[in-house]
């Protein structure tokens, strides 16, 4: 499904990924951690197309086509999701109507006709029970006012209403309470499919205690230093990352 | 339903001459110029009684005398008074229009996108579809025609070209003209006086909620030409109007003047919405050609408890010089201006309103949304005055700008005088611009950068939009788009 190889990229001057390699297949889930400072926003931001994030050298895929000649909104229509480490406030504009415009605009991009109004409220409703939300909240003006746990609600309602092929979730356990932190993680594990992948970029381990990774990759200085299962994500909760920071410097 | 038939043959009688941005037509022109005859000639051609001349060539004498302000900030090389012709009308309204092929495609294309004021009878057409709207289509120096006017004459309403009104209801038009905007009260509104050529009038009867919207559709079609039309609407005592002006021009390397005067008289518990979305052409994107809109719009809230809310969208033009105001004469009178202004490419706007409280417990209220891309300025320019008399007079002003790109300019130009100390004025202002942030998230979602910009600064003045009544709130929704394409990237 994802396959990045030998990627580097640079933010000005400053070269933040410097050869990273991995592979996501379909219906796997993997965890990258690392410092702070690793590149793990980077990576998502490079994946996803961000100005200002140039790639220097290698390639990134997605099922064999490639990412990093299409603008952040064809990624997008080809089924790239991020779920935004801080959530942007769009004032003015409810939730509903952006996350419709949207939808029929990834729908346009490959060729779909437009949702029907009364097929996407009846999803739009069934989804944000799931997620325990106030469906009030989706009439006001995207996560303006909204609390840090519900920006990070409202990320995972959106990813559900879109169904992306390929999720990267950015620090999404952070600033989430406990029972905020379940609801979150149930509803990306709902998300798990045979034809669909993840990435989670995390920097504690408490969120795989929720979203169980099938693999744990450890990024330091740019590069893929570690791969492992679950179990590293556990021993990385033990032993820090000092050792893989020093072997990166 | 045999309203809306008229309505229907009205327009299809539109469309004869009603084609494409230059309207192929024969025209008579007055002869090229200013003076006492050209006051004279404009006044003959619309058959006006001995007063009305009398009242433009005294306006005209006062104009001389006068000089072309300079306060506001705006830049724009010297206008040609004399360069200019200051009456055109259709000389035969069975006259043929050429092909559409005619037109620039580019423009085609832009209104073909808006999907209305390429043609006339498009915009009209959209309106018919909402059978309540009433139209008043002004083509450069003349109406062309005044739809409903029977089904308003059975409310007792008068809805028709000013100039109709001077030979029909001269008392009327005695009574209150010129009783808003003084002949002399400003430089172009004093042109306005002597060389005003057509406008709507409108009056509303004691106690009668006008049946349905007013629109005017205001075009400028002949080369060199410029338009001056004046609309006076009178509420009666505990009256409702809701009125509408609409205005585009065709796309020429010149610029044209445009010079209005707009007088509202709302009297004891009348209420009047006055709503624009203006479109005039602004100008190529180097800033070659476009309108000069230089307007005077005010209303006076004569009786208690009169209430008037001015509605504006501005996206056209190249030089927009403008401020709907309100005189809350009246105690408990109230005052409302929403306005939304984009300024892309090289257009300069210097717009805002006053609100000026005379009476007690007057209360006003301005939310002004400015956009500017490109390499544009926009002004906002407000003044909030209470008169020592005006005790318990309250103001709320919001301000707020938006900047698309790095070579545009925002100004923020609030007056603020309270002569009584139980006034009460509140004023906010905000400038942001267009973050990367917010449009990489946008289009992390799928919309792509037009789309994003669009949505993000419908998000922005929404507030305002809803101020519209619906059918155009859509229109300037999608104007809105259409004028900031381009303006990031």
């Amino acid at each position: 499904m994802l396959s990045i190889k030998n990627l580097h990229a640079r933010v000005g001057d400053a070269e933040i990924l410097k050869g990273l390699s991995l592979d996501v297949p379909a219906g796997e889930v993997h965890a990258i951690m690392g410092p702070n400072g690793a590149g793990k926003s980077t990576l998502s931001y490079v994946l996803t197309g961000r100005d200002g994030y140039e790639v220097t050298e290698g390639s990134a895929t997605l099922d064999g086509e490639d990412l990093l000649a299409l603008d952040p909104s064809e990624r997008a229509a080809k089924g790239l999701f991020l779920s935004f480490q801080y959530p942007l406030e769009i004032p003015g504009v409810p939730a509903l109507t952006f996350i419709r415009t949207a939808l029929n605009s990834q729908r346009k991009a490959r060729g779909e006709g437009e949702v029907p109004a009364p097929e996407f409220l009846k999803r739009a409703r069934a989804t944000a029970a799931s997620l325990k939300m106030d469906f009030d909240m989706l009439r006001r003006g995207l996560n303006v006012g909204f609390s840090g746990g519900e920006k990070k609600r409202m990320e995972i309602f959106q990813m559900a209403m879109l169904s992306p092929r390929f999720l990267i979730l950015d620090e999404t356990d952070s600033g989430l309470d406990i029972d905020a932190l379940r609801i979150v993680s149930e509803g990306v594990n709902a998300m798990r499919a045979p034809d669909r992948a993840m990435l989670v970029i995390t920097h504690y381990q408490r969120l795989l205690d929720y979203v169980k990774p099938d693999k744990v990759h450890v990024l330091a200085g740019g590069r893929i230093v570690a791969s492992g299962g679950p179990e590293l994500a556990h021993e990385l909760e033990k032993s820090g990352y000092d050792k893989y920071a020093l072997e990166a410097a | 339903m045999a309203a809306v038939k008229d309505t229907v043959k009205t327009v299809e009688a539109l469309e004869k001459y009603a084609h494409g941005f230059v309207t192929d037509i024969e025209q008579e022109f007055a002869e090229k110029g200013l003076n006492a005859d050209t006051v004279r000639f404009i006044s003959a051609k619309k058959d006006e009684p001995a007063w009305m001349l009398d009242w433009r060539l005294e306006a005209f004498e006062r104009w001389l005398a006068m000089d072309e302000p300079d306060w506001a900030k705006l830049a724009y090389p010297p206008i040609d008074y004399q360069g200019a012709y200051y009456y055109a009308a259709p000389k035969d309204k069975n006259a043929g229009p050429k092909s559409l092929d005619e037109v620039d495609p580019e423009l085609l294309a832009t209104y073909a996108k808006l999907g209305i004021p390429l043609r006339e009878q498009e915009v009209l057409a959209g309106v018919v579809g909402s059978p309540r709207y009433a139209v008043d289509a002004v083509f450069d120096s003349v109406s062309v025609v005044t739809t409903f006017k029977k089904e308003l004459a059975e409310a007792g309403v008068i809805f028709c070209p000013l100039s109709e009104a001077v030979r029909d209801h001269p008392d009327l038009v005695k009574k209150y003209l010129g009783t808003v905007v003084p002949v002399s009260d400003n430089y172009f509104a004093c042109l306005n006086s002597a060389v005003f050529s057509e406008g709507s009038f409108v009056y509303v009867p004691p106690g009668v909620r006008c049946p349905m919207e007013l629109s005017t559709y205001f075009r400028i079609n002949a080369e060199e030409t410029g338009q001056f039309e004046r609309t006076l609407i009178i509420a009666d005592k505990g009256s409702y109007v809701s009125y509408l002006e609409g205005c585009t021009a065709p796309k020429r390397d010149e610029n044209q003047l445009h010079a209005a005067v707009v007088e509202l008289v709302a009297l004891d518990d009348a209420e009047i919405k006055y709503s624009t979305v203006q479109n005039w052409y602004p100008g190529d994107a180097e800033g070659k050609g476009g309108i000069y809109n230089f307007v005077t719009k005010r209303a006076d809230c004569r009786g208690a408890r009169a209430k008037v809310a001015w509605t504006q969208v501005e996206t056209g033009s190249a030089i927009t010089w403008k401020y709907p105001s309100c005189i809350l004469r009246g105690d408990e009178s109230v005052g409302e201006f929403y306005s939304i202004a984009i300024t892309n490419n090289r257009q300069q706007a210097d717009t805002g309103t006053k609100m000026i409280h005379l009476g007690r417990n007057t209360r006003s209220r301005i939310i002004s949304k400015g956009i500017s891309a490109g390499r544009s300025s926009n002004t906002y320019r407000g003044l909030v005055s209470a008169h020592p008399k005006a005790i318990g007079a309250r103001n709320f002003t919001q301000c707020d700008s938006l900047l698309i790109g790095k070579h545009c300019a925002a100004h923020t130009v609030p007056y603020i005088e309270a002569r009584n100390a139980h006034a009460h004025f509140e004023h906010e202002a905000t400038t942001t611009r267009l973050s990367d942030d917010q449009l990489f998230y946008v289009m992390q979602r799928g919309l792509n950068q037009e789309e994003a910009v669009q949505l993000l600064v419908n998000g922005f003045v929404k507030d305002v939009l809803q101020q519209l009544p619906m059918e155009f709130a859509v229109e300037a929704q999608k104007l809105v788009a259409v004028s900031l394409e381009g303006s990031v990237g």
